[in-house]
């Protein structure tokens, strides 16, 4: 390197300082270019802009039927969001996607503001916080309701982590908490296989809180539950609301108008409406596609 | 609301055994090692209480079978995998252990060869490269619980990994076993051909065919079946027995709650398999040979039995229905040799119509309804 290159360089970096120095004065960072104070943390999810989930022109079709059409769609954390619409407009196709299930043709699907969920497996999505519950309920029957829930439980799951396992007070306070809120705090060494089709909901929804989810999909949960069954779900998910994100889709009107704020209608695979049930109840294209007129 | 959460009463950790289990197990502990030894060594012949060297082969050999119904129940009341091929590794830790005794006649053979008197008669000049450590009996005893954990480990680890379930995965154990079986006929693989391995005379250079010893290996029987119910209850009882029997009953809802069934299905297979091998390890020394036809399918499937009448998922059950279906089979084979096949098929038709969950089955429902008086 010749001293006249090394002159020049030296020159660069003094020119460089003064402007910064010069910006300085009226930046929040004090002139560094990056917010080296908030690092984006790897795997965790940003909520800072007040999205949990968004969707955005995700488009999916199945041998020419497009299932999903230009969907666009967005929760915001702790916000119990209900999904209706006439069958076939997409709404399990959506959770698909969500999940991992299913692929998009194009389209992006955002959990926070930092993870492309496109990007993940099935299993890793689930693990990132994101909980579904299928509409048949599947729990371990041959195992307690306790056994059940313990399992569930975010921890280590290696085989030698799983021989040594013993349930810590925070993680039985944790259990305790969900047994309380989904009602089966009087059924702790009953077999899950002896549980009411109801109660068996309850306990699966329960699996899905050990873990801690940030979002909860949940399909038809009240299906084929007694009306005092689908009334205690309904205070269930009031108190749920606001610790974790809730997707719920539901045919029962009355079960929706217990439990939603904002409710989102799908029709042919995109949002016709979106606003509290009256609102889309007295929406003339709302009407029009449920009555058929 | 903090105290109401708190108030929920969650049921303590399951004991290894309740107290009722200790003393049934002090009491197993207490005869196999004082009261069978007594009765057998120092009442005299004559007495009542006498108890028969024939007596004490018999149950040694009733203790083996009963430790192979043991790793069957692991593998298949636990976990829901049928495994129609563990009367292999029963027979890969028989023959391990039958190589050293083999080694052990020394000059005493036929032919008075260093060789084992079936390699001379092939007219080999020199022991094959498997046979290179069977002189040491510690090589021995690693090689009893590694060549059957080795083969149960790579077969059940293409096996689980590629998700092969149910009838598939009992077929393929059929097929193992068979095929083992045809490889060990063959004389030129060391194994002595279908004549196996037999004429032991002695173990530790202590002559084998004594009192004493049947008695020592009786002894040591009883306790590593004691032991290995231990060890199976512990794993059972603890959060890795749990997700066994959730593998069994939903293994899609266990993979979703963020457990991998690949290295759970993996582990209690190679236990199991480790625990036949001990068992036929044990075998061998008492009955005094080991031959291909340990490895027949009818074997394994025999095992598969055992836990069956006894009651599967119960631990105790497979090790009485051991007891139960050979005793019935020493007896009767003896007595009425032309009934035993019927028998076989009376029982099976049997406990699959009037007991599905085995003779323990019976005995819940039994003290059940007993409770159900009382209160």
């Amino acid at each position: 390197m010749t001293p006249e290159l090394m002159e020049e360089g030296a020159r660069r970096i003094e020119q460089h300082q003064a402007t910064l120095a010069a910006k300085g004065a009226n930046t929040a960072s004090g002139g560094r270019s990056a917010g080296f104070l908030r690092p984006a943390i790897p795997g965790g999810v940003d909520t800072t802009h007040g999205r949990i989930l968004y969707m955005e022109d995700v488009s999916v079709s199945f041998d020419g039927f497009k299932a999903i059409n230009k969907l666009s769609l967005d929760i915001a954390p702790g916000e119990l969001r209900c999904i209706i619409g006439p069958n076939g407009a997409g709404k399990t196709t959506m959770m698909d996607i969500i999940t991992g299930k299913t692929r998009p043709d194009e389209g992006q699907v955002f959990f926070g503001s930092t993870i492309d969920l496109l990007r993940y497996k099935e299993a890793e999505i689930a693990q990132m916080g994101i909980g579904r519950k299928f509409q048949k309920p599947t729990v371990f029957e041959q195992l307690s309701v306790f056994e059940n829930l313990e399992l569930a439980l975010s921890t280590n799951k290696a085989v030698t982590a799983s021989m040594v396992f013993k349930l810590d007070s925070v993680q039985s306070d944790h259990l305790a908490e969900v047994l309380h809120v989904i009602n089966l705090s009087d059924s702790v060494s009953r077999l899950a296989g002896n549980l009411s089709h109801g109660q068996k909901q309850w306990l699966e929804i329960g699996m899905l809180l050990m873990q801690d989810p940030k979002l909860l999909l949940l399909d038809e949960p009240v299906a084929g539950m007694t009306d005092e069954e689908t009334e205690r779900t309904a205070e269930m998910f009031l108190t749920l609301k606001g610790k974790h994100a809730l997707m719920v889709v539901e045919h029962d009107m009355s079960f929706i108008n217990t439990i939603s704020d904002i409710v989102t209608v799908l029709c042919d695979g995109s949002v016709l409406a979106q606003g509290t049930l009256a609102q889309v109840q007295s929406d003339e294209r709302v009407i029009e596609v449920y009555l058929g007129r | 609301m903090r105290t109401t959460l708190n108030s929920v009463a969650l049921p303590a950790p399951a004991p290894l055994l309740s107290r009722k289990g200790w003393a049934a197990f002090l009491a197993a502990l207490i005869i196999v090692c004082a009261v069978a030894p007594v009765l057998n060594l120092w009442v005299p012949a004559g007495s009542a209480f006498h108890l028969s060297d024939y007596g004490v082969g018999l149950v040694g050999r009733i203790m083996c079978y009963a430790i192979c119904a043991l790793a069957m129940d692991l593998i298949w009341g636990f976990t829901g995998i049928l495994s129609l091929g563990h009367g292999l590794f029963f027979a890969l830790g028989g023959y391990a252990m039958g190589m050293y005794l083999m080694r052990q006649i020394g000059l005493d053979g036929n032919y008075k060869s260093k060789l084992p008197d079936f390699m001379v008669f092939l007219d080999w000049k020199e022991l094959p490269w498997h046979w290179t450590f069977s002189d040491s009996f510690f090589a021995t005893l690693f090689l009893i619980v590694a060549v059957p954990g080795i083969v149960a480990f790579v077969f059940g680890y293409f096996a689980f990994r590629s998700r092969i379930k149910g009838v598939y995965f009992s077929i393929i154990t059929q097929a193992m076993t068979f095929a083992a079986m045809l490889l060990f006929f063959r004389n030129e693989t060391g194994f002595g051909g279908n004549n196996g391995f037999t004429d032991f005379k002695r173990i530790l250079d202590i002559p084998i065919a004594t009192q004493g010893m049947r008695m020592t290996l009786f002894v040591l029987t009883g306790l590593t079946l004691l032991g290995f119910f231990l060890l199976a209850r512990w794993l059972i009882t603890t959060k890795f027995g749990r997700v066994l029997q959730a593998v069994r009953d939903a293994e899609t809802r266990i993979m979703f709650s963020g457990y991998n069934p690949l290295g759970y299905k993996l582990t209690i297979w190679t236990i199991s398999a480790m625990m036949c091998g001990v068992a036929g390890a044990l075998y061998v020394p008492q009955v005094g040979i080991i031959n291909p036809s340990e490895m027949s399918p009818a074997n394994s499937i025999e095992i598969a039995i055992w836990a069956a009448v006894g009651g599967r998922a119960t631990l105790i059950g497979p090790i009485l229905g051991a007891f139960i279906v050979s005793g019935a089979k020493s007896w009767l084979t003896v007595a009425y040799p032309e009934f035993w096949l019927y028998f076989l098929g009376a029982l099976f038709i049997g406990v699959t119509l009037f007991l599905p969950q085995g003779v323990m089955g019976l005995v819940r429902r039994i003290l059940a309804r007993k409770k159900g008086e009382s209160a």
